[in-house]
């Protein structure tokens, strides 16, 4: 221990300062980030479009008029079902290592992850927004209908609005958990935070101070994202916090932990117990 | 009665569940006027909300037509979303939209649907929101309203619209009952005004006052059909008596 305390600054130097290695973490820093982010624009996108053909069969489907509308949005429903299916049924370091040495052999490996982490996380992003489709009110599609509202503007002024405010948070936790999942990158050779010390270990021979270094930027990295996810949670309650009456709500509970699983659950809020 | 020209007129509506198993709606005739005041009583079960809900198309009838304005909104070739333009409804549970302002609630959709001008559209909406005693809310959102509050808002959002006619589903069932009479005040205004409406409740005082004819239903049918005098002063079927029995 008092050892590795004596060494520390020395090693400290031969990780970091010497040759410049430091350029590999802010290299890697920069290309999670940047997976991240884009992976996440890609991610939404995908998740609402698939979103919107799931909610639209469930509610509708079975009372719509037989015709091509209701073939073709089937069709598209069961599309939808195998992506999901298929995604959230399979690793996704499996699914990195298919799509960079099987579809997009030579081609950029930017491009390549981001399509790879986007795909994977519309999946996810789909069933958020969709429990948030599924969580507002009947009613308020009704009173849409009821005053001249197409189907689509209902979504479009009414439903969405109401769904993205209540799933926010957890489409937030979303980001985190993808954050975290792009270090499996390394695998397929692209340079992101958790390949750069790799990198430098492999230069150096020497493992805890790189790796545990990594371990503390992503920590922190979390901690933020999480502390802002929680502001943004706290934001949402205090909008709602003035209701009067005790009439029962449907809402989502969400959660903040950075963990995939289970983000949004719906419960039936008590508006006085708020 | 105030009777003008026919402007609802249902021919054997049906509504079945489970093919056939469950009749809500079970052959219903007949017909609304502008200018009337129709009110639906019965039972609960006994199919009235699911009257009202098939009469702009909320609910599909499985059998039978409607013709709303000479048009038979029943045929699929039929536009609904114009002619629900022209019936306003009111729901039990208010169905105000949350995320917008009182204000927001009554003028979004005139502005997107009859693409009127905002600045026209909120003219009206705050002089209609003065009529009903809320101008200062305007700016409000629902959570911040009373129930009663709620459904007074949600009538004149509905009148936004400039409907021919409204469509109340039990508009007072759900609120405190202090709040009951500030509601129904509102929609005596409406009738008085000439509004045509059909309103499906369990407030009796407002059958008997306000309303032109009353409409018993049980079982999915129309049992008695009548003014209120006759309704409530001399029922003639047994099922009516009963259920006047009880809740009078």
């Amino acid at each position: 221990m008092i050892e590795f305390f004596r060494r520390f600054p020395e090693r400290f130097y031969t990780a970091f300062i010497q040759d410049d290695r430091w350029r590999y973490m802010v290299e890697g820093l920069g290309n999670t980030l940047l997976v991240t982010f884009l992976s996440l624009l890609i991610g939404v996108a995908l998740g609402i479009v698939v979103a919107l053909i799931r909610a639209s069969w469930d509610k509708n489907g079975e009372q719509m008029r037989p015709g091509p509308g209701r073939f073709f949005l089937r069709l598209a429903n069961g599309i939808c079902k195998v992506y999901l299916t298929v995604i959230r049924g399979t690793p996704v370091v499996v699914q990195l290592i298919i799509v960079f040495f099987v579809i997009f052999v030579n081609q950029s490996k930017l491009t390549a992850g981001v399509l790879t982490f986007g795909i994977n996380s519309g999946a996810y992003v789909a069933e958020i927004i969709r429990a948030g489709i599924m969580s507002i009110d009947p009613g308020q599609n009704e009173a849409g209908r009821s005053l001249g509202f197409g189907y689509v503007s209902t979504m479009r002024f009414i439903i969405l609005p109401q769904a993205f405010k209540n799933v926010l948070p957890a489409l937030a936790n979303e980001f985190i958990v993808l954050l975290k999942e792009t270090s499996v990158l390394g695998f397929v050779g692209y340079t992101d935070l958790n390949r750069a010390s790799q990198i430098i270990v492999s230069r150096t021979y020497y493992a805890l101070i790189p790796y545990f270094a990594i371990a503390i930027i992503y920590l922190l990295m979390v901690i933020f994202f999480t502390y802002l996810v929680g502001k943004l949670e706290k934001r949402l309650r205090v909008s709602d916090a003035h209701a009067q009456g005790g009439e029962k709500k449907i809402g989502l509970r969400l959660t903040a932990e950075p963990m995939r699983g289970p983000t949004a659950v719906i419960v039936e809020v008590d508006d006085e117990n708020r | 009665m105030r009777t003008g020209e026919v402007l609802i007129r249902t021919e054997g509506l049906e509504k079945h569940f489970n093919g056939g198993e469950i009749r809500a709606l079970d052959g219903i005739d007949t017909k609304i006027c502008s200018g009337e005041v129709v009110v639906v009583v019965g039972p609960s079960g006994s199919g009235k909300s699911t009257f009202l809900r098939c009469l702009n198309l909320l609910e599909v009838p499985t059998g039978g037509h409607i013709f709303f304005e000479g048009t038979d909104i029943t045929d699929p070739q039929t536009d609904i979303n114009v002619h629900r333009q022209k019936m306003g409804m009111v729901f039990q549970h208010f169905n105000l939209f949350p995320h917008m302002t009182i204000l927001g609630n009554m003028t979004i959709a005139p502005i997107k649907v009859l693409k009127r001008p905002k600045e026209e559209a909120e003219k009206q909406a705050r002089e209609l929101l003065e009529r009903v005693g809320l101008l200062e809310r305007a700016d409000a959102y629902p959570s911040q309203l009373s129930g009663g509050q709620k459904q007074r808002i949600a009538i004149v959002r509905a009148l936004c619209m400039n409907p021919d006619v409204m469509l109340f589903d039990e508009p007072t069932s759900a609120l405190d009952p202090e709040m009951v009479g500030e509601v129904l005040d509102v929609m005596k205004q409406l009738a008085r005004d000439g509004m045509t409406m059909v309103v499906v409740t369990h407030e009796m005082g407002f059958a008997h006052e306000v309303g032109d004819r009353v409409i018993f239903m049980d079982e999915g049918k129309i049992v008695e059909e009548n003014t209120p005098d006759e309704i409530f002063e001399h029922p003639k079927s047994e099922r009516l008596k009963g259920f006047l029995a009880k809740v009078l």
